[in-house]
């Protein structure tokens, strides 16, 4: 049988790239899948993957389930075990096209649920801790299943191809969001399968990553305290828990967050002038030890109402923003947003370490 | 567009499409619709290209003595490796520009990235020349071995801070101007910083003389500032840590 990761490991290269409206407008997906045909030679066509904001407003009160089944038996299974939890208000298959660049997909199902409300008193659980565990359970336990979406109004399409591929795949030009990333995967030793490409995701936190994570084990161990499990062995898979565990459990701003995963180096805190912002540095280094991701990587991190995008504290890989108008543009390289808009202004490079937030204004979306 | 150059339309084709393309004639080429095509005019001799639009990563590399100008930005590893000829940027260049070059001259207008001249190296009759127009990134010149790099930090509101953290990091060779005091910079220890002499000037003023022709600057208002120089303390500072043999 042919290995899944977990079993191989795999380092990979990649390309990212986002677009948002800060106005929250909503636009279709044809933008981003176009942005990635300049990067078209930094992915191997074993992994594309996108996530999409505010393309669900008539589902909005329901989590969205995305999710690869092996067969129909495992759906079926898997269904029985999602209605003791849930109120599920939609079951559908996810239209996709047939191409010749895609093949051997699996099934791929959305489910819209609600939790059932006695279950989460009885469990004394919120409802987001409730979902994310039920993702958890299913992705660790049931074999042939994997939850690769479980946001509100958001939703991620990825598989095995190029990105450019992969959105046509999925239609993503008939969705239309408010926001968009997408990944192009350059894995290198790994057979490569529809659940190891990028985003990753928990609730409406996803992940896209250029780069390779050298503290992975070490991140691993630390988050695994926390109930998080990383079923793949992919390094980014462990960056959306770090996320989760960051801002929902533990409250911290991006801002903090940023700087516990690409916290700066002990002498460029050292030779900070403000001292409270020295010390906000030292306390978060000092606390979150095991979270610093170190190697390389430029990520864009997603979620309800807007994007951060991020680089590794040495800066080893690119990452280019620009704007125009309402919206901001955030790419491995600058041709991918010049094939968004070509008359892009302020191309600017943040440097390592820096976080590039960008949130909606309030209340439109 | 000048009618002695053969045009290309960029727009849909691909590198090798290109380069293929860039190969057939001798004539100079003008590329219009650049976009994100990596590897471009790598491993050119004698012969000239414009650049309109963005040119992908590795830009000229290999370069053996072609002229590029670009009249955007440019993306990362700008002139990798470079032998000979000359890079001309009138934006900004991404990430590790000049990587290992060890000969010809790279001229930017905008700033620089991360790592630029990383790993620059003279060799026998080579040398490399890197000139940054505005602002550098850290790790600027790290590993450098040898040839001249200079940032000038015009238009930059930080004149104290023209580089990023940690430059000249394993600096070993070479010389590198900063248009600027850096009273803010932090240096590691086996380089030295010093104010330019009236000979360093005199030796600055011969690579800029080209530089300002081709970007409409004056020669004498950009000399008439602080200028440091940066220099390695010893030829040799890994000695310690090879076999003597």
């Amino acid at each position: 049988m042919m290995k899944l990761e977990g079993q191989i490991r795999i380092p990979s290269g990649c390309a990212i790239a986002a677009v948002i409206s800060k106005e929250g407008k909503r636009f279709s997906g044809e933008m981003i899948t176009n942005s990635m045909k300049p990067m078209h030679d930094r992915s191997n066509g074993l992994g594309g993957g996108f996530a999409a904001y505010g393309i669900y407003p008539e589902y909005k009160d329901c989590y969205a389930l995305h999710m690869f089944f092996d067969e129909r038996a495992t759906r079926k299974n898997c269904e029985v075990f999602l209605k003791e939890r849930f109120e599920i208000v939609k079951s559908e298959i996810i239209p996709t096209r047939k191409i010749p660049a895609i093949t051997d997909a699996p099934i791929v199902w959305r489910y819209f649920v609600q939790p059932f409300k006695s279950l989460l008193d009885a469990m004394q659980l919120d409802e987001k801790e409730f979902v994310a565990r039920t993702v958890m359970k299913i992705n660790a336990e049931m074999k042939g299943a994997y939850v690769f979406s479980s946001g509100k109004n958001m939703g991620t399409f990825k598989g095995v191809g190029f990105p450019e591929d992969i959105g046509i795949f999925y239609k993503l030009e008939e969705y239309s969001g408010y926001s968009w990333t997408a990944h192009g995967r350059y894995p290198t030793n790994t057979p490569g399968w529809w659940g190891g490409a990028h985003p990753f995701t928990l609730l409406d936190y996803s992940i896209v990553h250029n780069g390779e994570i050298s503290s992975y084990d070490a991140n691993r161990r630390f988050i695994k305290m926390f109930g998080y499990k990383c079923t793949l062995q992919t390094d980014t898979e462990v960056i959306t828990y770090i996320m989760d565990y960051l801002l929902r459990n533990k409250g911290l701003t991006l801002e903090e967050a940023a700087s516990v995963i690409a916290a700066p180096f002990w002498s460029t805190i050292e030779a900070k002038d403000d001292q409270y912002d020295k010390e906000k540095h030292t306390f978060l280094r000092t606390v979150f030890s095991s979270l610093l991701i170190t190697g390389p990587f430029s990520i864009v991190f997603g979620f309800n109402g807007g994007l951060m995008a991020l680089n590794d504290r040495l800066k080893l890989r690119s990452m280019v923003v620009g704007e125009k108008d309402d919206k901001v543009y955030i790419a491995s390289e600058e041709a991918a947003i010049r094939t968004m808009e070509p008359d892009t202004q302020n191309i600017y490079y943040p440097n390592g370490g820096e976080p590039v937030i960008i949130r909606l204004k309030d209340g439109v979306y | 567009m000048n009618k002695n150059f053969t045009s290309i339309a960029a727009c849909d084709l691909d590198y090798q499409t290109l380069n293929e393309y860039l190969r057939q004639t001798t004539a100079p080429c003008h590329i219009t619709d650049c976009c994100g095509q990596r590897y471009i005019a790598s491993g050119f001799g004698a012969k000239q290209i414009i650049i309109d639009g963005v040119p992908g990563n590795a830009l000229g590399a290999y370069l053996n003595g072609a002229s590029i100008t670009v009249n955007a930005n440019a993306q990362d590893a700008v002139g990798d490796t470079m032998n000979d000829g000359e890079i001309i940027i009138h934006g900004n260049v991404g990430d590790a520009a000049g990587y290992a070059m060890r000969g010809g001259r790279i001229y930017v207008k905008g700033n620089a990235g991360y790592r630029a001249g990383i790993h620059m190296k003279a060799y026998e009759n080579k040398f490399p020349v890197m000139i940054i127009g505005g602002t550098a990134g850290s790790f600027l010149g790290e590993y450098q071995a040898g040839g001249v790099i200079i940032v000038l930090g015009l238009n930059s509101d930080k004149q104290d801070k023209i580089v990023g953290f940690f430059p000249c990091t394993g600096m070993h060779g070479g010389k590198m101007f900063l248009r600027s005091s850096c009273d803010k910079v932090q240096f590691p220890s086996q380089v030295s910083t010093r104010k330019a002499t009236a000979e360093d000037l005199a030796e600055l003023a011969e690579h800029l003389t080209r530089y300002c022709e081709l970007f409409d600057y004056e020669l004498n208002e950009i000399l008439n500032a602080e200028f440091t120089v940066v220099t390695p303390n010893s030829n040799n500072p890994y000695k310690q840590m090879y076999v003597a043999n």
